[in-house]
């Protein structure tokens, strides 16, 4: 299966007459970050679980790191870390004493649990809480301790259902620096999600879900140039000229909006912004800003989907 | 309707249904006896355990004349001043301590998040509710043999004579069917936990199950049975086999209730006299000694069918439990 460690092809889930997931293809590569974002409803978490083995497989085949999670569940969920969305731990447990439990299940033995739990800890910087009750945890401490986990287990691919849901921008920041770590450690990730700027950041490739199907998939620069078409977007502020009257006559550029308070999109081409500084100055007016815009996934989504309801 | 896929036909899943099972039952088994709702249901227990027994110990004091299980004495006489005996009181008391244990066994996995944590994990469900199932009639066994014990030992201390060996070997008897009649329980209480998301409910549908039981059963069997009789044999004036039909059948359907079998085996094994279960004739007591006690092993052939009736309506509602969870989703 070369370098690819999910491979799925025409994967069906059927809930009565209902396609919760409708013959998808997907592949995951070794060592990268993909983002399956959606709506909620979509068919995200349906997809994990089937690739887990937890929920039964309607049609289509699944190969995880080499094993069907349909005959090897097994063996599949040995070498995946799953953190379910809102992740629950025994509330009258320690942190260390949850883990532990965990590594009884995988049958790690009892030596080399020890050191591998305090190590997790620490990676996600929980060492000072391990011996406390997961009762006195945030949620932000519960989602680091659901990585701990993934962490001691060693496992080559990490499945992590809605992250960030329900945190605080800190604690959010703090996750995807852990998640980066993940993959500094040759661990393959897969989030699904549906907060689409968080995700941007640290995915390197992402797909979107609609309605059970795989709508887009890409790194975000290429989905930027399928759904918003190819070009450089810049955002261009100035004052005492005709801004859009002036730049519509700059080799490249194709068209100018108006966007927010006194501020212009400006898509080109090609790279325009020496050529556009260079007029707005010879007419006169005074270049107060002048920015390169990022495509952002937001953004591809939201036309994305605005374009799928207008066709339907 | 919509045609379900095969549940993957043909394609066996691989690895043992067992892997993860030792931990399982280890935390469960460990949870049980760490958990404040066990020691409440254990003062619960030896509450209603001390007063039959401590009230018919101070009356066993004071018999003269020569009982050769005299120690057998403080599980089944009812004291005067209680109405029921030790073993009565028990037959009340185990259901309650089995639900206690088990009626959020699963559910409460499941609202608390863990239940797709752990199961993300290399194990299959079978794993998780057997372990889950044994750590509970672990607990259990744990808590009937302490009483039994401090059952023994009151005894020796009050009694002031040790028992015979006939004695606890009856009383061994006694613990196992004790312990196979919670397993009953335990599992109904988790079939509850399985079908229902909320405990409440779950703890509300068992509890119902005992009562019906436990007072309702046994007030409905005779009505059934005499709605079906001719009026001649309910009056007792039927011939002798038509009135031995009737008790027969109305024997049986007691006998779907668990309680209805604990409480024969418990007299079978610790009243020796006893020499059947069921409706005797004249007949068949020719040549016997009135009052003579079976031996041992006769006693346990009496109570046989009993002891398997037990085990196999463990058996059967546990395998519902586990035909029902594993067609759950475990998504939230």
């Amino acid at each position: 299966m070369g370098d690819n460690v999910i491979e799925v092809r025409g994967l069906l889930k059927l809930y009565g007459a209902t396609r919760a997931v409708d013959a998808i293809d997907l592949d995951i590569r070794r060592g990268e970050i993909f983002g399956l974002l959606g709506p909620n409803g979509a068919g995200k978490t349906t997809t994990i679980l089937m690739l887990l083995g937890l929920t039964e497989v309607s049609g289509g085949t699944v190969d995880v790191l080499g094993f069907d999670p349909v005959r090897q569940p097994l063996e599949v969920k040995r070498r995946v870390g799953y953190l379910p969305d809102a992740v629950g731990f025994y509330d009258h447990l320690t942190a260390r004493e949850n883990l532990r439990y965990t590594a009884r299940l995988l049958a790690i033995p009892r030596r080399d649990a020890e050191k591998r739990i305090s190590d997790a800890m620490e990676s996600v910087q929980l060492a000072d809480v391990l011996d406390k009750r997961v009762s006195t945890f945030s949620r932000g401490m519960r989602q680091r301790l659901g990585i701990a986990e993934i962490v001691m287990k060693k496992a080559e691919v990490a499945i992590l259902d809605e992250p960030t849901s329900g945190l605080d921008p800190h604690a959010t920041f703090e996750l995807l620096e852990m998640i980066r770590g993940l993959k500094k450690a040759g661990v393959a990730v897969l989030i699904s999600s549906h907060l689409l700027d968080r995700v941007q950041s640290v995915c390197d490739r992402v797909a979107l879900f609609n309605h059970g199907k795989i709508a887009l998939m890409g790194s975000v620069v290429e989905l930027a140039n399928q759904v918003l078409g190819a070009g450089h977007p810049i955002l261009v502020e100035a004052s005492g000229v005709d801004i859009a009257g002036a730049l519509r006559g700059v080799e490249g550029v194709q068209t100018v909006v108006a966007e927010g308070e006194g501020g212009w999109r400006v898509v080109a081409d090609r790279d325009v912004r020496a050529a556009v500084a260079q007029r707005i100055v010879s007419s006169g007016g005074s270049l107060t800003r002048l920015a390169d815009l990022q495509p952002s996934l937001e953004e591809v989504y939201t036309r994305y989907f605005e374009e799928a309801r207008h066709v339907a | 309707m919509s045609r379900k896929p095969p549940p993957s036909g043909g394609m066996r899943r691989e690895g043992s249904p067992f892997t993860g099972l030792g931990p399982v039952f280890m935390k469960e088994f460990a949870d049980h006896l760490s958990s404040a709702r066990m020691m409440v249901l254990m003062l619960f227990v030896i509450a209603f355990g001390a007063l039959p027994v401590g009230l018919s110990l101070q009356e066993l004091r004071t018999i003269t004349e020569s009982d050769p299980f005299l120690f057998l004495r403080i599980f089944t006489s009812s004291p005067q001043r209680v109405p029921f005996s030790f073993t009565a009181s028990l037959s009340l008391v185990i259901p309650l301590l089995a639900i206690g244990l088990g009626f959020d066994a699963v559910n409460s996995e499941f609202n608390r998040r863990t239940l797709s944590r752990v199961l993300s994990q290399p194990i299959y469900r079978d794993a998780l509710l057997l372990g889950k199932f044994l750590g509970g009639l672990a607990t259990l066994a744990v808590a009937l043999v302490a009483l039994w014990l401090i059952v023994l030992g009151a005894g020796l201390l009050l009694l002031g004579l040790p028992p015979r060996g006939v004695e606890v070997a009856r009383g061994v008897g006694f613990l196992v069917v004790a312990i196979a009649y919670g397993g009953v329980w335990l599992a109904v209480a988790m079939l509850f936990s399985v079908i229902f998301r909320s405990t409440a409910t779950s703890a509300l549908c068992s509890l119902g199950v005992w009562l019906f039981f436990a007072i309702l059963w046994p007030l409905v069997v005779p009505v059934m049975v005499l709605a079906v009789t001719p009026a001649d044999v309910a009056m007792g004036m039927g011939r002798l086999d038509e009135t031995l039909a009737m008790i027969e059948a109305q024997s049986m359907l007691e006998r779907l209730s668990p309680n209805t079998l604990f409480g024969e085996a418990v007299v079978g094994l610790l009243n020796p006299e006893t020499r059947t279960l069921g409706p005797i004739i004249p007949s068949q007591m020719r040549g016997a000694i009135m009052g003579a006690p079976l031996p041992f092993d006769q006693s346990l052939v009496l109570i046989w069918p009993q002891v398997t009736g037990l085990i196999a309506g463990m058996i059967v509602v546990f395998a519902a439990a586990y035909v029902v969870f594993q067609r759950e989703e475990v998504r939230a």
